[in-house]
């Protein structure tokens, strides 16, 4: 049993990020949009849409979501959910659909997500465990959980701030070639980085993702579908998932991610080596989150992600690609959306459609989606056929 | 006196015996009657072996540093009072804890032993915190 081949991409839509909500705007306003955009970008008709997967919207979040959602979208789908592990919700939801494609239950899926910045007070966790053992000793949203992460990584292996902070200044560089970037207008320096204000260390301002609102879509179809597609598919080669804890302080390791299983289930699944991808798009929450990765994906060996993104270009033209968009955190985190940028651009840059930033003879892609503390996480092995 | 504005445990009838504890400043933890692994946050059944039988007993209250973080900016306005150290330690008996290690920043450093402190935050609410040993 596999989903190699059984599902591609074939059509992206996605909203450049507000960092206030907009007046006057909905989640389910912003979907129905990024609806009507994805299914005029794969070149379907609406009818064709017989597939469902959504995420929870925090700013109007539902009990029995999808078929709400699905009726005011005006969709009658044969299969629906809501997929709800974190960051990795849409990655999740490439694989998902592929597999119900596989199984005969749909043939296009929209997978789609949408939210509002309304938080401004980072809420106390809904988990009760959490409310009852983090929350009174102030482990209360995810930077505390990165900042121990961080704190370990350097403990252990050595890891620098200048090291750390390469990653947000890569990603800045592809942001300025990326016009939906929220903030992709000026370039950053490792100094400017370190220079920004400490929030919780050892990560500093520039290292934090930045909650927008806005939202992204992805149609994932049967390769009959997928043959008749406006653009190029970007077929499913591999996937895996895979999560060990909810709160941080109860995984196995701060270091050893749960990425590893996930990985090289999805690079068993595809049959290539890491040698054989061309870009990657490692969930960038923090900027210590693409060093794990990195090294757990196996792109590096075990703590020495700091080195390698130092020596080596992370930028579209560099000698190691990386979130070409920026990353989350220069592209912006609207909710769910934030995940859905490192599925959109590698979609997108296998289409050949990645502008200014184009990576040059990009064959294959990896995605990684990361919930929580780097609690749930999905990798994805992305394929433009010729 | 002030009130306390931060986030208080609620216990459930599955942890209640872990807070009287901590009242009486006293660190217990759930002993798996099947495996024999300590366990913590307190759970209905061991996540190791399935085993129901979990018993209540005496630990240490020591440990080691396994990392922290100064919360200088914190996420939830109920910790905008200033810089805190949010901690895991890791138990002689082995599980691990969220909690806030009283330690000047500078004096810490992770993998340094530390020992339980009982901060009585409210009449009836004790918090399990630690401070270098």
């Amino acid at each position: 049993m596999s989903l190699k081949g059984k599902a591609a991409a074939i059509g992206i839509a996605e909203l450049k990020p507000w960092k206030e909500a907009p007046p006057n705007v909905t989640p389910l306003g912003l979907m129905g949009r990024l609806m009507a955009e994805a299914i005029a970008d794969a070149g379907l008709e609406k009818n064709a849409i017989d597939g469902f997967l959504v995420g929870m919207p925090v700013a109007d979040p539902g009990f029995i979501y999808p078929a709400s959602a699905a009726e005011v979208l005006g969709l009658n789908p044969r299969m629906l959910n809501v997929v709800d592990i974190g960051g990795a919700s849409p990655a999740g939801m490439i694989w998902r659909a592929a597999a119900a494609i596989d199984a005969g239950m749909c043939s296009a899926v929209l997978c789609i997500v949408a939210d509002l910045n309304r938080l401004g007070d980072q809420r106390v966790p809904v988990v009760s465990v959490q409310r009852e053992f983090e929350a009174p000793y102030g482990n209360i949203g995810a930077n505390c959980g990165y900042a121990m992460i961080a704190n370990r990584h350097m403990y252990e292996y050595g890891t620098t701030p200048e090291q750390m902070a390469k990653v947000a200044v890569d990603q800045r560089k592809n942001a300025l070639r990326n016009p939906l970037a929220a903030f992709g207008d000026k370039p950053l320096t490792i100094a400017d980085v370190l220079g920004s204000r400490m929030i919780v260390d050892p990560l500093h301002l520039f290292e934090i993702v930045s909650p927008c609102s806005g939202g992204s879509a992805v149609i994932v179809a049967s390769p009959e579908v997928a043959r008749r597609a406006k653009n190029p598919p970007a077929w499913l080669l591999g996937a895996g998932e895979y999560s060990n804890h909810s709160s941080i302080t109860y995984a196995p390791s701060l270091t050893d991610s749960p990425i590893k299983p996930a990985a090289d289930h999805a690079f068993g699944m595809a049959g290539v080596e890491r040698k054989d991808i061309d870009l990657v798009c490692p969930y960038d929450c923090y900027t210590i989150t693409v060093l794990v990765t990195l090294e757990d994906a196996g792109f590096c060996k075990k703590g020495q992600g700091g080195p390698f993104v130092a020596e080596h270009d992370l930028s579209y033209a560099g000698d190691f690609p990386c979130n070409t968009h920026g990353g989350q955190l220069s592209f912006g985190q609207p909710g769910l959306g934030g995940g859905m940028s490192h599925v959109v651009e590698a979609i997108r840059q296998l289409m050949g459609r990645g502008g200014a930033r184009q990576v040059k003879n990009v064959a294959r892609a990896y995605v990684n989606g990361n919930g929580g503390i780097m609690s749930e996480q999905v990798s994805l092995i992305l394929e433009r056929r010729s | 006196m002030s009130e306390y504005h931060k986030p208080l445990p609620k216990p459930s009838p599955v942890s209640a015996p872990y807070w009287d504890a901590a009242r009486r400043h006293e660190l217990k933890l759930q002993k798996c009657g099947g495996c024999g692994a300590f366990i913590h946050y307190p759970r209905p059944q061991c996540p190791n072996c399935m085993s129901e039988n979990l018993e209540w007993r005496p630990v240490s209250g020591r440990g080691k540093l396994y990392s922290y973080t100064v919360v200088r900016r914190a996420s939830s306005r109920s910790f905008a009072d200033g810089p805190y150290v949010l901690a895991i330690v890791e138990l002689d008996e082995g599980p691990r804890m969220t909690t806030n290690l009283l330690a000047a920043p500078e004096r810490i450093k992770i993998g340094m032993p530390v020992t339980v402190v009982f901060d009585d935050v409210t009449p009836e609410h004790t918090l399990v915190k630690f401070k270098p040993a």
